[in-house]
């Protein structure tokens, strides 16, 4: 197998030992990135960038000069996430040709650790969305299918790392954006706690909702590059003051005795008869591990879409209120102030972003916000408390990632309601901004298309959920290595 | 009777600053009376003495000693706007002479 259909931990060890360069590898994924199937998953992918960072990785081991923990590794970055060196489009025209004049910390931190940055990843625009058909620049395919989505909102991260153009990403998650597009492609995605990585330089979309997570192929490649990202950052008031575990550490733990709750409400109407079955057979798998698996109730989760979609917008109205034609991106020309801000809008949003910037504009107005967003944030305390009584009786929540497995592009476009609720097992864990893991449990009987398993642990407690995601992965029948149809 | 109607939409685009094109107005106000319809679900729900979440993190918000820090270089951020002069970014004129 090569090396960049390995785990970012062995291949670390093998740059450390040097039997492999930062420039071999950087080489590598340039040749898998010039196949023009994968045409689509970056936004900016500049070659000579992807080159000198590993060049100068290179020459400093030769120098002998000290390395950050991942040296010469390539990883590829949301195009939500601002950089210095490479355009950030968020997904959007209004920000086409976009060149910030700052690094995000996430980014900031991979680039002191010595990562290989191999491009922008493709996106909803601004991360809205559940399969990547809202970027203005064109879908993503699904690798496993070019004919289905990828997922969303972090369609580009989950396809790169599944079509192995790269051995780790970073994405972002509001409702279920890293989550549901690992499940679709058959990898790991993590989504922390609210507030474990800064979103200093993550354009924002729901403020109180938005997290910067990882992929990777395996369960100890999404924790190594986690530990790199996560830590308080001065420049994000909500990051929070806790030290970062050491989280590799955690992946092959006992999870004897382990007591894991799967709510009803995740096993009933809606769930493709395929999903249940490489579902029910995951469960099976973790009691073959020792862990008791107890039904629980979460009588609030059919609230999730409306309470998730009530909240985002409202936050989503007032944080894209920046794009303005002033400062930054698009401006399309008015006879007055107002009229430039209303055509720059127009002609730099696509029907998605206007959606929600209407719907949070409406729910936020005079005579509506009572009925809608006072109530919706009454409802998200009482999903919160669903999980605190859960967590009472149970270590941790598991059940499927996403209802259904990758669908067909346009199956779900004319109707955004669809689409919405294909993400009603991820949203109510961002509503309660508690962390979250998606593990490939299978290919589905039917289809051969990847299935994800979804646990989800108490806040701060990423250490337990990679503890069990890693136990599971390793009798997984949809294990990286054991599933992809190249492997 | 519809949740939204054309007039509302309207309305909430002006709020929002944003011209919709003639066409757009009937698809996004039929979109947004379904996805309403489906909100509407929240009104069954007893939230009496219920207090909300704006957020999850605001017990725990650390504070920070206020110093003078670098902020962004001013060139750098004048070089990403569409239209700028001197130390300041140009729109169109919003007072009357």
């Amino acid at each position: 197998m090569e090396l960049l259909d390995r785990s970012i931990v062995e291949v670390q060890a093998a740059l450390a030992r040097g039997e492999v360069s930062a420039r071999e590898l950087a080489e590598a994924t340039l040749a898998r990135c010039a196949d023009p199937a994968h045409a689509g998953v970056h936004l900016d992918h500049d070659p000579a960038r992807t080159l000198a960072m590993a060049a100068a990785v290179d020459d400093k081991r030769a120098r002998g000069e000290p390395l950050g923990p991942l040296a010469g590794v390539p990883i590829g970055l949301k195009d939500v996430l601002v950089t210095r060196d490479a355009r950030t489009t968020c997904g959007s025209r209004i920000l086409e040709g976009y060149r910030p004049p700052y690094d995000a910390t996430a980014v900031a931190r991979l680039r002191a650790a010595d990562a290989v940055f191999t491009g922008k990843l493709n996106m909803d625009e601004f991360a809205m969305g559940s399969s990547n058909e809202n970027s203005a620049y064109g879908p993503v395919k699904n690798p496993w299918d070019p004919s289905r989505v990828p997922g969303g909102s972090s369609g580009g991260s989950a396809a790169a790392v599944a079509a192995g153009l790269t051995l780790g990403t970073l994405g972002t998650d509001t409702g279920g954006s890293i989550r549901q597009p690992a499940a679709l492609c058959g990898v790991v995605g993590v989504k922390p706690t609210y507030g474990r990585v800064s979103r200093f330089g993550l354009v924002a979309f729901a403020s109180s909702l938005d997290q910067i997570g990882t992929f990777a192929r395996d369960v100890r490649g999404a924790a190594r590059l986690l530990e790199v990202v996560a830590g308080h950052d001065p420049r994000d008031s909500t990051s929070v003051v806790q030290p970062v575990p050491d989280w590799v550490s955690a992946c092959g733990k006992d999870v004897k005795g382990l007591r894991l709750g799967v709510p009803r409400e995740y096993l009933g109407e809606g769930l493709e008869p395929e999903v249940r079955a490489s579902i029910e057979q995951a469960l099976e798998l973790l009691r073959g591990l020792g862990c008791s698996v107890v039904p629980i109730d979460m009588p609030h989760t059919r609230y999730g879409v409306s309470t998730y979609y009530v909240i985002a917008t409202a936050e989503c109205s007032s944080n894209l209120a920046r794009f303005d034609g002033v400062r930054y991106g698009l401006r399309v020309a008015g006879k007055d102030l107002r009229a430039m801000y209303g055509a720059t809008r127009d002609a730099g949003f696509g029907p998605e972003v206007k959606r929600r910037i209407l719907l949070g504009t409406y729910v936020l107005s005079a005579g509506y916000y009572d009925a809608y967003y006072a109530k919706a944030m009454k409802v998200r305390t009482l999903i919160r408390r669903d999980f605190d009584r859960a967590f009472e009786q149970v270590d941790a929540i598991v059940g499927p990632t996403s209802p259904s497995v990758a669908w067909p592009f346009g199956q779900k476009t004319a109707d955004p309601l669809q689409m919405y609720l294909a993400d009603l097992f991820t949203l109510p864990a961002s509503l309660a901004g508690l962390p979250g893991i998606s593990v490939p449990a299978a290919k589905g009987a039917e289809s051969g298309l990847p299935v994800g398993l979804q646990i989800v642990t108490p806040a701060f407690d990423e250490a337990r959920m990679f503890t069990l995601a890693h136990a599971f992965e390793q009798v997984s029948p949809g294990r990286w290595d054991r599933a992809w149809p190249r492997a | 009777m519809p949740l939204i109607d054309r007039a509302q939409v309207l309305h909430v685009a002006k709020l929002a600053r944003l011209t919709l094109a003639d066409d757009e107005v009937p698809v996004i106000t039929a979109q947004l009376e379904r996805i309403l319809e489906h909100i509407a679900q929240l009104s069954e729900v007893d939230t009496e003495g219920v207090e909300p979440t704006a957020h999850v993190g605001v017990d725990r918000l650390p504070l920070r000693e206020d110093v003078v820090a670098p902020s962004l270089d001013r060139a750098a951020v004048l070089a990403a706007a569409p239209d700028t002069v001197g130390h300041g970014f140009v729109v169109p004129a919003f007072v009357e002479e």
